[in-house]
């Protein structure tokens, strides 16, 4: 891996959200190619991390690389270049509902390419075929299911045909199968086309089939980082009840600090 | 004591950072307008013709009723006072100036800002908390350039037109009230509005309405692209949108009829 051209680069990065810390010092390294999983609690600042690679969230300090420039540093314009050779799958889909599923997925190629219209709606159908719907190219976002919607999304992620995808849990609330077909996607983009994948997920089979690597979050702070192996047989206490989902253990469920008869009775 | 102070701090601060990004998103849209065609990044003429449509054509019958029946009103009431006088066929001159230089441009705006600004706030604002401002950024498309611009200039053009429209539906309110109610006889009633009517009515009015387009669309857009909180918050954001461009509209066509007033224009 060492060897390996590092894409994306994260540093020091801090972020608050009013006095509370979400993200405390993360620092991570993305090989070309390579598919790197994301882990950790709900609320631990996942889709956080992934916002500020993806240039939407400003960091408190700290700062992002892709390919060596530092991206919160840079103007609109140029920054705009870079998101060229990314794509994003939104946790919640966020497909623009007032298009259509071909409209969804071909908008950025129309105002970013020079292709004929014929071209582009044959692309369309390309991808909607790698996620399993073609012949929904007329369908509005609020006339399909929501798993239906999350695999729109990934065509749409990839109609670029990026360099780089980011992917916010692309498997939640999906059937088993739909999930392991999207694995297999994910899988498929980054071993025959190279992609570098960063994949946010709870899902821990999905984790395990897609990984080159995982890093597990928590409390702001990245406290585990390597192969699917090495995770597997891991010995932090917080990594193994996470890994196979006890309800005790050091990771608290409850959040809230403060004595729970004091408040009660408060 | 404390508390009032620095909740009043609080408040002005926050509206002072809304009137900047307002300011700012002006900005951003002239911008687009004007330097994007020359980078190879002009809005697109689809979207803008469909928000022209929207907010032009689809406001026509609500203009009309609300010009035409305000038409009618004003020739009650001023023949009501003129009778007076027992110049009843002045009617005719005050519902055509006063539609012109005033009712017209500042009607149209506020059913305009009701029904065009709460839609672009309400839509915006549900893009913006279903994450889909977002999705358009990561996919380097400028959200000001790709939805603020067509609304903009939908508005610049539209309103313009609409009040021409409302100016003319007024009159016709006007009209009917004061030849089959009044007896004012039809011709006399055409050429008094034709005598006392100038150009610069028309056009003071129109320039209003410049104006009032550009703050509606601004304010509706501005409150749409910062909606935080869900469904509940494009509520609320849609409320305040609206009632800030009332606000707006009236401060702006009292700043204006001033200027024209004072200038003798
Ligand atoms: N825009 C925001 N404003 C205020 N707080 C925020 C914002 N975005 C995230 N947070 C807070 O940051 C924390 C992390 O949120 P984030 O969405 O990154 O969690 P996550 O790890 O993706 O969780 P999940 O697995 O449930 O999606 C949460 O406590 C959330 O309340
Ligand atoms: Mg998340």
């Amino acid at each position: 891996m060492e060897n390996k051209e590092v894409i994306i680069e994260v540093k020091d990065l801090v972020k608050s959200f009013d006095d509370r810390k979400v993200l405390d010092g993360v620092n991570l390294k993305v090989h070309k190619g390579e598919t790197l999983v994301i882990m950790g609690g709900s609320g631990c600042g996942k889709s956080t991390l992934l916002r500020h690679m993806t240039g939407a969230y400003k960091p408190d300090s700290g700062s992002t690389f892709i390919k060596g420039k530092d991206i919160t540093k840079m103007k609109e314009s140029e920054f705009d270049n870079i998101r060229k050779i990314f794509g994003m799958v939104f946790q919640y889909s966020a497909l623009y509902d007032s298009m259509d599923v071909e409209e969804n997925i071909s908008l950025v190629l129309k105002e970013h390419t020079k292709l004929a219209k014929d071209i582009i709606s044959i692309m369309v159908k390309m991808k909607l075929e790698l996620v399993g719907l073609r012949g929904f190219e007329k369908f509005l976002p609020s006339q399909i299911s929501g798993g239906m919607r999350r695999r729109v999304g990934l065509a749409r992620a990839i109609a670029m045909d990026p360099e780089i995808v980011f992917y916010d849990e692309p498997t939640a609330g999906l059937d088993p199968i739909v999930a392991g077909v999207i694995d297999r996607l994910i899988l498929d983009l980054s071993k025959k086309l190279h992609i570098t994948s960063i994949v946010v997920t709870h899902d821990m089979r999905s984790a395990f089939t897609i990984a080159d690597r995982i890093i597990m979050l928590y409390e702001g702070k990245i406290i585990a980082e390597g192969t699917p192996d090495e995770i597997k047989s891991g010995k932090d206490p917080r990594l193994v009840q996470f890994v196979e989902g006890n309800p005790d253990g050091p990771i608290q469920f409850f959040q809230n600090s403060g004595e729970y008869l004091e408040e009660l009775t408060k | 004591m404390l508390g009032m102070i620095s909740g009043i701090g609080s408040i002005v601060l926050s509206t002072l950072s809304q009137v900047g990004g307002i300011f700012i998103l002006f900005g951003q849209t002239l911008y687009w307008m004007f330097i994007g065609p020359f980078i190879g990044k002009a809005a697109s003429r689809k979207n803008i013709f469909a928000q022209m449509v929207f907010t032009g054509a689809n406001s026509l019958l609500i203009v009309f009723f609300v010009s035409f029946f305000t038409g009618i009103v004003l020739a009650m009431q001023s023949a009501y006072q003129l009778a007076q006088l027992g110049a009843e066929m002045y009617v005719a001159s005050l519902v055509a100036v006063s539609m012109a230089r005033e009712l017209g441009p500042v009607l149209t705006a506020l059913v305009v800002a009701g029904r065009v600004g709460a839609a672009i706030t309400a839509e915006l604002g549900s893009m913006k908390v279903t994450e889909q401002i977002e999705a358009l950024q990561t996919q380097a498309l400028n959200p000001v350039r790709y939805l603020v611009v067509p609304r903009f200039l939908a508005l610049l053009v539209m309103l313009p037109c609409l009040t021409i429209f409302s100016d003319l539906m007024g009159m016709l309110g006007g009209y009917v009230m004061g030849v089959f109610n009044i007896g004012i006889n039809s011709g006399m009633y055409i050429d008094i509005t034709i005598d006392f009517l100038t150009l610069k009515d028309i056009y003071t009015g129109l320039i209003k309405s410049v104006f009032f387009g550009m703050i509606i669309a601004l304010i509706g857009c501005y409150m749409g692209l910062n909606t935080s909180g869900g469904a509940e918050g494009v509520g609320r954001a849609t409320t305040v949108s609206v009632v800030t461009s009332f606000i707006m509209v009236i401060l702006a066509d009292c700043i204006l009829t001033g200027i024209f007033f004072f200038s003798q224009m």
